[in-house]
């Protein structure tokens, strides 16, 4: 097997992964530094976010109100001191990008423009039409072009991390293009790898984002945190799942039963404000779990409106106007277009609830550091704490930022003066890979196909682990999810040759979304309270006597997880109560 | 280990696999008229530098259907390709006034107007009106 | 959801096991507001793990899956099958060596895309504390259109300059750098005129205007190409016969 050495690995090439890899370039021009990705990296899902990202810059904005606003939505499950040190980068990181010419939306004076969010106090989103995160990718691939010291493994699919001597010291990767493994040698290993929301059947998600990075430091040991925390998008598009930015209700778009009722105004989000005149942080711009779960409510009461894709409310943004959609939304007009036939200036469009984004992952502390020496994560795959039980919208662009660039410095930190590797113990760890993908690669007595097992798996967190949780429902997750793990064992591949192929790496991958799903309903189960977004029927209220703390579950094989607590760092602002009622009581 | 096919494009026949090839390959043609008609003018100079005998039998040839043919070939040739050129001036050419960029159809309705104005300038010198 | 059965003819390679490629006909139910890349997946799920391509985010913005669909280069997440009549004929996008069945090799785009300097050269550097460079949406909106490429690489397939002289740096990556050129904030334009004002640069474009066509985000690539041929022009006119080199 072919042994790469390197200063430092970093597993994913999105948002997250292209920030840490320049930092480090930045840091040191000498560092050789491999960025390992299974895609290249402008088809990261980074690109397919809308609408923004978050960063105090306007003269009536303040650090004390986006905090606020970021531990509040969170249902009081942020670490504060993560908070602080998050919003006081967020501007830095922000104009970083604008120094490296991403297209910011701007101001008539040439300042760049905000627009408002869900559940934030202030304007203080910072936006590129409705392709945020396209250009938020496309400048962080460009201007990592420029560095020589950052070499690129397009199409490596990384398997497992290389743990020795109680630290992390590189990762096995599959060349996708020939099917060979190769092993990483490196003094840091920083995972970059994205979220995991294919484990569910209806998700805003690519199909790329299956866990990988997660599960392999879950594997490695690394706890996995607040996993149960799982984000519905209240504005998906019913057929496809394709995310409708939540900027459409920014700028002024309103949801409608289908008595033609703003029915947020029924959950605690109203009174009704004016059409056409959103106000912050009420009616339709409240938090998206808040948004989603009356959906859920509608839905019981028979609300919603019958479709030929399901049962559906209605985004109704006519009144916007053309000339501010195609400035400001272009995206959600050709979506809507697109996949649904319906043109937002002219007709409301039908959307649902759908899985977005994972506020649980890879614990990791306010340096961008796992509980593994060597080991850092950063982005969706990380859970750093800042999003608590539930994040606000455009939170997530500058987290990637902030926390990437973090994780860059606490690797260049943690590699000064390391003992030198014990290349031997590495070889070892590495020729275990080999057999666990020769493994499954010439079983020829399996009797479980990949396709069956994603779909039970999907259905299960549909059926189990949706928006409204029960303790029963929850306890058929467990078991059935721990059952799927034990069918993975027999699973068999149609195809065995070597040249790109994915019939194995989406083996992989469902392996990957299978230990992501076990941390998902078991600490599902085990938080017995409802917080954010996680509802449950049978414990609807916070509680945070038992509850105001992470959940850490920890793998053990095929057998159940260990499941522990992590307090929650509190410093200036004590749980209070989630108000969406607006200014105008 | 991995061995790449390669789909090699026809060098003599890659324009028959779509009609925009087929439409940019007629454009490329045009020049040949265009080309061809100025040898034919310095054929006429030459002509009339010759004197009044060369110039009569010269203009005689110009009657022949083989001219005739010819001319109305290289004509439908040189608009063909006048027109794809002033298509051409809004992509090569936009103009931003103020944030808007003016509509691509001005800027080549412009050369249009442009060329009108001109032949019928030159067909007024030549004392057709 | 009312659905429609697809005829689909794949073209299929495996370097493991082939010498040649060949098509293979598949048929399956899909919902008649699907996409190619529906049939596709449906194809993998229950019919034939061993069919290859690449797709992620099913809304033309990753840029994944191009292919050709019926002979165009087409992303297959934005391909709709009503548009479509009789057997859809899929093969690997145009003009890049195929690796598997629907998967190309892009090396080559990937590292003309490096040479064109597709990064801000700042013009008046400043520190993040001085706050941002001040830029009108005027000035936005001279280049923002050239933003917007999601390297798919469909205008490379469609390109017959490109098929036939594979040197050419191609119409995603000119445009890529001429977008930088035209933003307020950049001064690299001599950094990268080296090598899009070169004879593999714009001078190999012919102006087919077939990239244009195709671009499924409508950069319109062809017009960013004839923009530089005419700034390299006047480059030119400045240097050679302008006294004093035009200074």
């Amino acid at each position: 097997m072919e042994t790469i050495s390197t200063d430092v690995a970093i597993i994913g090439a999105g948002g997250a992964g292209l920030r840490t890899a320049i930092a480090l370039a930045e840091a040191d021009p000498k560092l050789r530094i491999a960025l390992i990705s299974k895609v290249y990296p402008m088809r990261s899902h980074t690109c397919a976010a809308e609408g923004g990202a978050a960063g105090v810059i306007k003269p009536d904005d303040s650090f004390d109100l986006h905090f606020d606003d970021t531990v509040g939505g969170g249902d009081w499950l942020s670490d504060q001191d993560c908070v602080e040190y998050f919003i006081h980068e967020a501007p830095k990181e922000l104009l970083q990008l604008e120094h490296w010419g991403c297209p910011w939306n701007r101001e008539p004076d040439g300042s760049v423009a905000v627009r408002p969010f869900g559940g934030m106090k202030k304007k203080r989103t910072w936006f590129a039409a409705d392709k945020s995160g396209f250009h938020i990718l496309h400048t962080l691939f460009q201007t990592s072009l420029q560095f020589d010291s950052i070499t690129r493994f397009d199409e490596y699919y990384a398997l497992d991390l290389l743990v020795d001597d109680g630290r992390c010291q590189g990762v096995t990767a599959m060349e996708m293009r020939s099917g060979q493994l190769r092993q990483f040698h490196a003094k840091a290993v920083i995972i970059a790898g994205g979220g995991a929301g294919r484990m569910f059947p209806f998700s805003t998600n690519g199909a790329i984002k299956t866990g990988d990075g997660m599960a392999m430091a879950y594997r490695a040991g690394a706890p996995l945190k607040d996993m149960e925390f799982v984000q519905y998008h209240p504005t998906g598009l019913p057929n496809t799942g394709s995310l409708l930015t939540e900027a459409c209700r920014g700028e002024g778009g309103i949801l409608l039963n289908k008595n033609g009722r703003r029915y947020l105004q029924d959950y605690g989000m109203g009174p009704e404000t004016p059409v056409g005149q959103p106000q912050l942080k009420t009616m339709e711009l409240g938090p998206r779990d808040r948004v989603s779960q009356a959906y859920w409510h509608e839905l019981q009461k028979g609300n919603t409106v019958s479709t030929q894709w399901g049962e559906c409310v209605m985004l109704d943004m006519r009144h916007l106007g053309e000339k501010k959609i195609n400035e400001r939304l272009p995206l959600v007009r050709e979506l809507a277009a697109s996949y649904l036939g319906v043109d937002i200036v002219k007709d409301p469009v039908p959307i649902r609830p759908v899985v977005h984004y994972m506020m649980g992952g890879i614990s990791t502390n306010t340096q961008a550091a796992t509980p593994l020496p060597g080991l850092f994560a950063a982005g969706e795959c990380a859970c750093v704490s800042l999003n608590g039980a539930n994040r606000l919208g455009s939170n997530s662009l500058v987290e990637l930022l902030v926390f990437g660039r973090r994780a860059a410095l606490s690797a260049l930190e943690h590699i000064q003066g390391l003992p030198a590797a014990n290349t031997t113990a590495l070889n070892a760890l590495a020729e275990e890979t080999q057999q666990r993908i020769r493994t499954l690669f010439s079983r020829t007595d399996g009797t479980e196909s990949m396709s069956g097992l994603r779909k039970e798996m999907m259905d299960t967190m549909e059926k189990n682990a949706g928006i409204y949780r029960t303790e029963e429902g929850l306890q058929e997750g467990v078991a059935k999810i721990h059952e799927l793990r034990e069918r993975y064992g027999r699973v068999i591949l149609t195809d065995r040759t070597n040249v790109f192929n994915t019939d194995l790496f989406q083996a992989l991958e469902l392996g990957s979304m299978l230990d992501c799903a076990e941390a998902v309903t078991v600490g599902a189960l085990a938080r017995k309270e409802s917080r954010g977004a996680h509802q449950r029927l049978d414990f609807p209220e916070r509680d945070d006597k038992n509850y105001l703390r992470h959940t850490m579950v920890y793998h053990q094989g095929l057998d159940a997880p260990r499941v522990d607590y992590l307090d929650v760092v509190i410093t200036k602002s004590p749980p209070g109560v989630r108000d969406y009622s607006g200014d105008h009581k | 280990m991995s061995k790449p096919l390669i789909r090699e494009v026809p060098p003599t026949s890659w324009y028959f696999r779509h009609p925009r090839y087929l439409r940019y390959m007629a454009r490329e043609i045009t020049s040949l008229f265009i080309g061809a008609y100025c040898v034919f003018l310095v054929f006429a100079m030459h002509s009339l530098a010759a004197g009044p005998s060369s110039y009569e039998a010269f203009l005689l040839t110009l009657r022949s259907p083989a001219s005739i043919a010819f001319h109305v070939l290289a004509l439908v040739a040189a608009l063909y390709h006048a027109a794809t050129w002033f298509n051409a001036t809004q992509k090569a050419m936009p103009i931003q006034l103020g944030e808007e960029f003016v509509p691509g159809n001005l800027i080549s309705g412009a050369h249009y107007l442009a060329w009108a104005v001109l032949s019928i300038a030159i067909l007024f010198l030549a004392g057709v009106f | 959801m009312k659905e429609r059965l697809v005829q689909l003819e794949v073209l299929r390679y495996n370097p493991d096991t082939d010498t040649t490629a060949h098509f293979q006909r598949y048929e399956v139910s899909c919902p008649e507001e699907g996409v190619v890349l529906d049939a596709l997946n449906k194809i993998k799920e229950t019919i034939d793990p061993t069919l290859n391509y690449r797709w992620s985010c099913h809304m033309a913005v990753c840029g994944s899956c191009g292919m050709m669909i019926n002979g165009e280069p087409k992303l297959s997440c934005h391909a709709f099958l009503r548009e479509y009549d009789g057997v859809i004929r899929v093969e690997p996008l145009a003009h890049f060596p195929v690796e598997r069945d629907l998967v190309t090799a892009p090396d080559d785009f990937i590292e003309k895309l490096k040479r064109v300097k597709p990064y801000l050269i700042p013009k008046a550097p400043k520190p993040i504390s001085e706050g941002e460079y001040l830029q009108t949406p005027a000035q936005l909106k001279k280049y923002h259109r050239f933003t917007l490429c999601i390297n798919c690489m469909l205008c490379y397939a469609a390109c017959p300059e490109y098929g036939l002289t594979p040197k050419f740096i191609g119409p995603a990556a000119i445009s890529l750098a001429h977008r930088y050129n035209l933003d307020s904030r950049d001064g690299g334009r001599d950094a990268r005129q080296e090598v899009i004002a070169s004879k593999e640069g714009v001078w190999e474009c012919t102006f087919v205007g077939a990239c244009s066509e195709v671009c499924p985000v409508h950069v319109d690539p062809a017009s960013a190409l004839q923009q530089v041929k005419i700034a390299s022009s006047i480059d030119w006119i400045k240097e050679h016969l302008l006294p004093g080199g035009g200074k």
